[in-house]
Order: structure tokens, then C-alpha cells, then sequence
């Protein structure tokens, strides 16, 4: 079997005398959509940012594919095959949908040089397309990013994430303000690019209707360490589970 | 629009610009070189500040240091062709220099870096008399002369300026429609989103200003040339706010704002000018006065700057995330 | 040693002064997200209304100095509030920079053409006289500017801290929105903080014109100097920007008599890029509010 697409080892974090992430450790195999879930201060962003580099950990490192790159830069950890998304809204908001799509893919595309002398859209305008399709996005191709609506916006981000094809997108609260129309589509969008692709998602959630749909397994942090882990089923019945969110939540 | 029109459009603006200085003096003609010479400038401090995100107010050393660097080659004989490319190599390695604070500060504190270091320049060039002549300056620097044509002349220095203007315009617009121009738009939009996507933010930063100052020291190796005299102080902070208000007034981000700043800002002064003495406090106020009633600069610009620097609406929401993760 | 003390007490003298200025900027900075570039010219304006006051209309000293306070606080604090950041502030930082370097040229071209570019000599409230401290020459001026500087600066700091106003102005400085919700009148504390800025650059145009003379471009300089003082110590900290106004004061005596005199304006402004890239938040300030 070959190495897990992620593999965190013993990853340790605190903030002045509080230790938000104790000891945390787990694998994410290929094509596996992994939730990561726990009440308020459980310490799943805290362990999202250190993952994505944006937070040293204290002890402890990351793997992709086989590879450390604990405390790794955004940019070069993006260019290793992980793609994220953002809690907040994250797109360029006076690019087009288009540039949007675009700008997300040209950095692994050529050098800086064949950056600047080769084509205005680095050759990516047919994949930013079929990608802008594939998310339903088609009409507002065109359209200023910053001028659509919120849930359009969080499709926009998803659609930059996988831009790159990536083999581990992070998935930050994607149902956080998303109606519940947009939430369906998001939600069936996510499954069908996992299916189709492969690719591995972690994703951290609060909407717990939409994490146990969605993920395949899921992971339960509470003061920052893990308390279960199972399928959505086995933690739907979990009494620690359930006790840790009436106690802390 | 249609796609004919913007290129007609640009064909009429350089057939205009082309006959401009036809039967006019040389005084003129001199205005109008400065006119594109600063719309140089401008051009560069739109790549850092316009499209990068990166505000800098010290465009006007790097004029210094490009007009002294081609004064100081030309009179010790160089030809104004070859003492160019070491003026733009130099300062596009101290514009690399500057841009490393930004790395570290945004925003007001950046814009206080570079003021810093444009006072620097200019206390060099004034205590540095063994170099630059202090206070006194340089005098006497030839104009290029490329055999058939000489530029001696005010009206063949001004075709001259023209055609290095349309050059660098078009590598600029090279520049913007490249891929570099989306990262570069990218990292004045949300830096924190861009690196996420594999955009090396650290490097571009870097570039928007050595690129932009590049443009700076382009506009100064052409300013000693034209007057044949420089001193340390047309090169001041004061300066280097006016080619920001260059930016600022034609629309920052939009590629042929600099030359409609650049020309108002030029011109202006030439119609306040029969109020002598008092020409600077109208226009001063004048400035106040538009930026209270016309925030948005001449191509409608006030509300794209806030979002893009200070603003607290969309583009801003993970710029926060990232200052709560440091 | 006794030089030394000399080139020290002089310093701290001409800092306390700075430091006047910096805690203004410090305080309109902080209630406005305003940077003035114009404070050097806000320095160097009050000191010509006493000259107007004294010489064109003929008043006592003492009368054109509160006169020309008075101007001062509804000039270049109620009007600069009312006419030139609250209508800019809205369009953001780079509009507000740009505005407020044009009043500071608006300012001095005005000074250059209503009242002259020569140096004007100032009439000095305080006896020149050398005094002897320690074997160190100093001049009774000196010695005053420093204790009454020092004498508002720890005046002021028990305003904001002790009085009701004075919390109410830091509440709506620190966090408008929750002090509106607590019934403080947001608004008018932040023109407070214009009007005591207005106040402490007028005080400290009159304690250093007589030093330095009335010129015109007298701002260029203190402006900058004062803003690179609030830098150094910590933007958001009074006690950083007179700890900042007295250091770079005495740091730049210190330079110009032992080191470089040409070079003594480059001094400070060196130490404000390293502060900016070491200690962004200044040599006192704390990290909080530095996030622009």
C-alpha cells in the first residue's frame, strides 16, 4: 500500500500556557473525505493551521505523499498538490470568475519566465473553463468575483482549490453561510469531484448535517486531542462524542 | 466595447501625440516632455502601487538615482545608450533592496519606509559633493546624438521621448497581460488567497518594485538629458507625492491612468501659472478639494484603492484571519 | 563629561518638544486612522498667527500667544476635522496621505506668500540666560521647554486616564463601536483628540520658534521628525512617543556634535527603518492595533 496522501505525526501546539493541540496524530488515505470535527476550542483550526504550514507546531510534523513539509510555505506547499479553501470569503474580488480560475492554476504551469513571455492566460483558458462547468458556473464566467452572491463566491473558492489538481484539498467550514439551496449543490459538486478525480479532502465543519454526509470518515477533536474516530455512523453514536458536545459545547 | 475601438482609440492618442508639439514652441514642447517623461514614472509606480498593492513614495529617488547614474556616465563620455541600461540595472537592484520591507509592513508603515528612503537619497546627493555637486548639482550633460539624428534640438529630444514612452508602455502592457499581471492583481487583492494557490507573493512583491522603480530611473535617465541640470532637490519626498498623485488622480490599476495624471498634474500648474507666487496654495487646495468631492480620481478609482489597502469589506475578511494566525 | 551633559540636557530639551508633536499625531492617529503629514506645518503655522498678532495688529505678547492658541485649536483642529478627514477618511488611507501633504503644502506656500520666506526672529518667553548645572552650560529656555513640555505630557496622561472624558476618549479611540453602545458620543471625542493636538502643536510651535526662528519651512522637518519619534516609540503609546521625541532629540545632538553633522537628518531617519522592520509596534508600543 502505498504512503497516505497526509499523515500528521504527534503534532503539538500551545498558545501561552494553553495547549490547544496535544499529541495529534492520524493518517488520510487516497480518495478518503475525512472530516474533522469538535466543539468550539477543540482545537481543529489551531490543527488545520499547522498542517497548512500557517502555524508552526510546537513538536510533531506533516506529511504529503511521503514528504515532510511541516512548517512549509503556503505557495510551496500548494505547488507539492494541496489545495485549501477558506472559512471567510476568499476570492480576488475585481478579477473575473475566469482570471479567478485561471490565476489558481498558471503557477504550475512553466516557469516565472514562460510566465511572462508565453500566453496571457498560460494556455489554461479551456481547463479554467471545463473547471468553471463543472461547477456550475458558466454564466457568470465573465462576471466580476467580488459582485456574486456568498454561496456563488464559496464555489468560486472550491473551484480555485482543485484548479491545480491537487491530491489533498483542505476544506475550512465550506457550508459556513452557505444557504441551503447552494449547500446542496456545494455539497453534491464535492462528491462528484472526489469520485471523478480521486482526490483526498479534509474537511473541518460545523454543520454536522453536512459532514456526515459528505465524509467518508470522520475525526472528533476535544481539547485538542482526539476523542473518535469512525465512520459518520459509528460517531453519530458515540457517547463520548456526544457527551464532549453537550459538556463543552 | 467593441475590440476595434480601444486600439483605434490608442492609434488616435499616439497620432495626437505625435503632432502635439508641431508648430509650438520650444517651451511647449519642453512641457510636453515632461509630460511623458513623468507619465514614465507614473507608469512604474501604477505597476507597484496600482496593480501590486504595494505603496511606495519614494518614485522620485529612484528618478535621482537613474538621472544621476546616466548624468555621471554621459559626462565622462559615455553615450546616452550605454550609460541607460546601467541606470535601469541599478535601480532595478535597489528597487529590489526596497521592496524588502514590504515584505515585512503594509500600509502606512510601508508608505513610511520608502519616504524614509527617499530622504536618504536625497541627503546623499546633497552631502556627497565629490560625486554629485551638493547643492549645486550637475550641469552640462549632452543630449544623445545618434548620428543622423541628433536630439540638440527641443522638438527632436521630444520624438525621442516618445519613442522610448511607447516602448516601455508596451512592455508594460506586456507586463499586466501577462500571467505576472494576474499574480501581481492577485497579491494586491488578497495575498493570503494568492499564496495558497502557489503564487510566491514574497517574489512578486519584490519584483512590483524593482519594476516599478526600473520605470522611475527610466523617467530620470531621460529628465537629465532634457534639462541638462539636476540637483538633489527636484528629486524630494515632495516629488515623489506628486507622481503618486499622478496615480492617484488618473486611477490607480488602470493602464493609461498615469498618462492622464501625469498630464493633469503637469498641466495644471501651467494654468495656475499667471497666479505666480500663489500657484502652489490653489493647487494644493485644488488636490483637497478633489479628494473630498471626486474620491473616486478621474477614472474612478477611490473605491477600488480602500478595498484594496484599507478597505474593510470583502477583499479584507481573510487579511484579518491571517494577522489573527501571527 | 560635562560637554556630554551639555549635549544630553539640550537634547532632551529639543525631544520634549518633538515628543509635544508626537503624542498629538500618536492621538489623532489612533482616534482617526489618520497619519498627518501636515503636523510639521501644524508646528510651524501657530508661531506666525503670534507674529500677525504681535506685529501686524500690535497686541501684548501674552495676548497674541493665547489669541493665536485659540486660532490655532479651530483651524487646524475643528476645521481640519470638520473639512478635511471626515469628508476623505471614508475613501481611505492613500486619499487621506495625499490630502493631508497637500494641506501641509497649502500651509507653508501660504506662510511663504501672506508673511515672507525670510527667518523671522521670534520673541522668546523665557530668559536665554546660561545656567551652570554640573559644569554643563545650558540656557534657562532649555530647562523650561523640557519641564513644561514633560508638565503637559504627564498633565495630559492623567486626563485620559484619570477623568471620565479622558477614558471616554480612549474607549472611542480603542473601539468605536462598542463605546457608541456604552453612551459614549463618539464623535465629539474624537474631535477632542483633534482639538488637544491642535493645542500641544501650538505649545510646542511656541517653546521651539524661539529657537529656531519663524520660517516658513520649519515643517518639513519637525514633521517628520515627530512622526519617526511616534513611530520609534510605539504608535499607540503616549508614553512611546515622548520616550521616541526624547530619544531621537537627543540622539540627533548627539550625532550632529560627535558624529556627522551632515548627516544628522539621516540618523533618525535610519533608525526608523529598522525599528519599522525589526519592532513594528516601536521600542514601547505593544503589537495590538498595529495591523493596518
Amino acid at each position: 500500500m502505498s504512503a497516505p496522501v497526509l499523515s500528521v505525526r504527534n503534532i503539538s501546539r500551545s498558545f501561552g500556557g494553553i495547549r490547544a493541540v496535544r499529541d495529534v496524530s492520524f493518517d488520510v488515505q487516497k480518495g478518503e473525505i475525512l472530516g474533522l470535527i469538535g466543539p468550539n476550542g477543540s482545537g481543529k483550526s489551531t490543527l488545520f493551521n499547522c498542517i497548512l504550514g500557517q502555524l508552526p507546531p510546537d513538536a510533531g510534523r506533516v506529511e504529503v505523499n511521503g514528504k515532510t513539509v511541516t512548517g512549509m510555505r503556503a505557495s510551496s506547499l500548494n505547488r507539492l498538490g494541496v489545495g485549501r479553501t477558506f472559512q471567510q470569503l476568499s476570492v480576488f474580488p475585481q478579477m473575473t470568475v475566469l482570471d479567478n480560475i485561471i490565476l489558481a492554476g498558471q503557477e504550475h504551469h512553466g516557469t516565472m519566465a514562460s510566465r511572462l513571455f508565453g500566453p496571457s492566460d498560460a494556455g489554461l483558458t479551456e481547463a479554467a473553463d471545463q473547471m468553471i462547468a463543472f461547477f456550475r458556473l458558466t454564466h457568470l464566467r465573465d462576471t466580476i468575483a467580488g459582485s456574486l452572491s456568498f454561496g456563488q463566491q464559496k464555489l468560486v473558492d472550491a473551484a480555485m482549490a482543485f484548479m491545480a489538481g491537487p491530491s489533498l484539498v483542505l476544506l475550512d467550514e465550506p457550508a459556513g453561510g452557505v444557504n441551503l439551496t447552494m449547500l446542496g449543490s456545494l455539497k453534491e459538486r464535492l462528491t462528484a469531484y472526489n469520485a471523478e478525480h480521486g482526490t483526498t479532502f479534509v474537511v473541518i465543519e460545523h454543520n454536522m448535517e453536512f459532514v456526515m454526509s459528505l465524509c467518508t470518515r470522520i475525526i472528533v477533536l476535544a481539547e485538542g486531542a482526539i476523542i473518535a474516530e469512525g465512520t459518520p455512523e459509528d460517531i453519530r453514536s458515540n457517547q463520548t462524542v456526544i457527551d464532549a458536545y453537550l459538556g463543552g459545547g | 466595447m467593441r475590440r476595434w475601438i480601444r486600439p483605434a482609440l490608442i492609434g488616435l492618442a499616439i497620432i495626437l501625440a505625435i503632432l502635439a508639439p508641431v508648430g509650438q514652441g520650444n517651451y511647449i514642447t519642453y512641457v510636453l516632455t515632461s509630460w511623458l517623461i513623468f507619465s514614465i514614472a507614473a507608469m512604474g509606480l501604477n505597476l507597484t502601487l496600482g496593480y501590486a498593492g504595494q505603496i511606495s513614495l519614494a518614485q522620485a529617488s529612484f528618478m535621482a538615482i537613474g538621472g544621476y547614474t546616466t548624468a555621471l556616465l554621459t559626462l565622462a563620455g559615455w553615450h546616452w545608450m550605454l550609460a541607460l541600461p546601467v541606470a535601469l540595472s541599478f535601480c532595478f537592484v535597489v528597487g529590489l533592496m526596497l521592496g524588502y520591507p514590504a515584505l515585512r509592513v503594509k500600509g502606512h508603515f510601508l508608505a513610511f519606509v520608502t519616504l524614509a528612503f527617499n530622504t536618504l537619497v536625497f541627503l546623499i546627493l546633497r552631502n556627497e559633493e565629490w560625486l554629485t555637486g551638493g547643492n549645486y548639482g550637475l550641469v552640462g550633460m549632452p543630449r544623445p546624438d545618434f548620428g543622423l539624428f541628433s536630439t540638440m534640438k527641443q522638438h527632436h529630444f521630444y520624438y525621442f521621448t516618445l519613442t522610448i514612452t511607447i516602448v516601455a508602455a508596451v512592455i508594460m502592457w506586456w507586463i499586466v497581460r501577462s500571467p505576472w499581471g494576474r499574480a501581481f492583481k492577485a497579491l494586491r487583492e488578497n495575498p493570503i488567497r494568492a499564496e495558497s494557490l502557489g503564487v510566491d507573493t514574497r517574489r512578486l512583491t519584490l519584483l512590483a518594485f524593482a519594476i516599478g522603480s526600473t520605470y522611475g530611473g527610466l523617467a530620470g535617465a531621460l529628465v537629465t538629458p532634457l534639462v541638462q541640470f539636476i540637483e538633489p532637490a527636484s528629486f524630494g519626498v515632495a516629488h515623489s507625492l506628486r507622481i503618486l498623485l499622478m496615480v492617484v488622480v488618473g486611477g490607480a490599476g488602470f493602464f493609461f491612468g498615469p498618462f492622464l495624471g501625469a498630464g493633469v498634474v503637469i498641466i495644471l500648474p501651467e494654468f495656475l501659472r499667471f497666479t505666480e507666487g500663489y500657484y502652489l496654495i490653489i493647487y494644493a487646495a485644488l488636490v483637497i478639494v478633489m479628494l473630498v468631492f471626486t474620491p473616486k480620481g478621474l477614472i474612478g478609482l477611490g473605491a477600488l484603492l480602500r478595498d484594496r489597502f484599507w478597505g474593510k469589506r470583502v477583499a479584507r475578511g481573510d487579511l484579518k484571519q491571517g494577522a489573527q494566525l501571527k | 563629561m560635562s560637554q556630554f551633559l551639555q549635549v544630553l540636557l539640550s537634547g532632551l530639551a529639543t525631544g520634549s518638544i518633538y515628543a509635544l508633536v508626537a503624542v498629538g499625531f500618536t492621538l489623532v492617529w489612533q482616534a482617526a486612522q489618520t497619519v498627518n503629514f501636515a503636523q510639521g506645518e501644524f508646528v510651524m503655522v501657530p508661531a506666525f498667527f503670534v507674529l500677525v498678532g504681535t506685529h501686524v495688529v500690535g497686541l501684548p505678547l501674552w495676548l497674541a500667544l493665547a489669541l493665536a492658541l485659540v486660532v490655532s485649536v479651530v483651524l487646524i483642529g475643528a476645521l481640519f476635522k470638520k473639512l478635511v478627514v471626515e469628508p476623505i477618511l471614508p475613501s481611505g488611507g492613500i486619499s487621506l496621505i495625499i490630502a493631508t501633504m497637500a494641506l501641509g503644502i497649502l500651509l507653508k506656500e501660504s506662510a511663504k506668500e501672506f508673511y515672507g520666506a525670510e527667518a523671522q526672529p521670534f520673541p522668546a518667553m523665557f530668559p536665554t540666560d546660561p545656567i551652570n548645572i554640573f559644569g554643563a552650560v545650558v540656557s534657562m529656555q532649555d530647562i523650561l521647554n523640557l519641564i513644561i513640555s514633560l508638565g503637559v505630557v504627564v498633565l495630559l496622561t492623567l486626563f485620559l486616564n484619570r477623568t471620565r472624558t479622558g477614558r471616554s476618549m480612549q474607549a472611542a479611540a480603542q473601539n468605536p463601536a462598542v463605546a457608541e453602545i456604552l453612551g459614549v458620543n463618539v464623535k465629539r471625542m474624537v474631535m477632542y483628540t483633534f482639538l488637544i493636538n491642535a493645542a500641544l502643536a501650538a505649545l510646542a510651535s511656541f517653546l521651539i520658534t524661539p529657537v529656531y526662528l519663524a520660517k516658513f519651512s520649519n515643517g518639513e522637518t519637525l514633521g517628520l521628525i515627530a512622526f519617526i519619534a511616534a513611530i520609534v516609540g510605539g504608535f499607540n503609546q503616549i508614553r512611546g512617543a515622548l520616550v521616541g521625541g526624547l530619544l531621537i532629540g537627543v540622539l540627533d545632538n548627539i550625532t550632529a556634535t560627535y558624529i556627522t553633522a551632515e548627516y544628522r537628518a539621516a540618523l533618525p531617519l535610519v533608525l526608523l527603518i529598522i525599528v519599522i522592520l525589526v519592532r513594528p509596534q516601536g521600542i514601547m508600543g505593544t503589537s495590538e492595533g498595529r495591523t493596518v
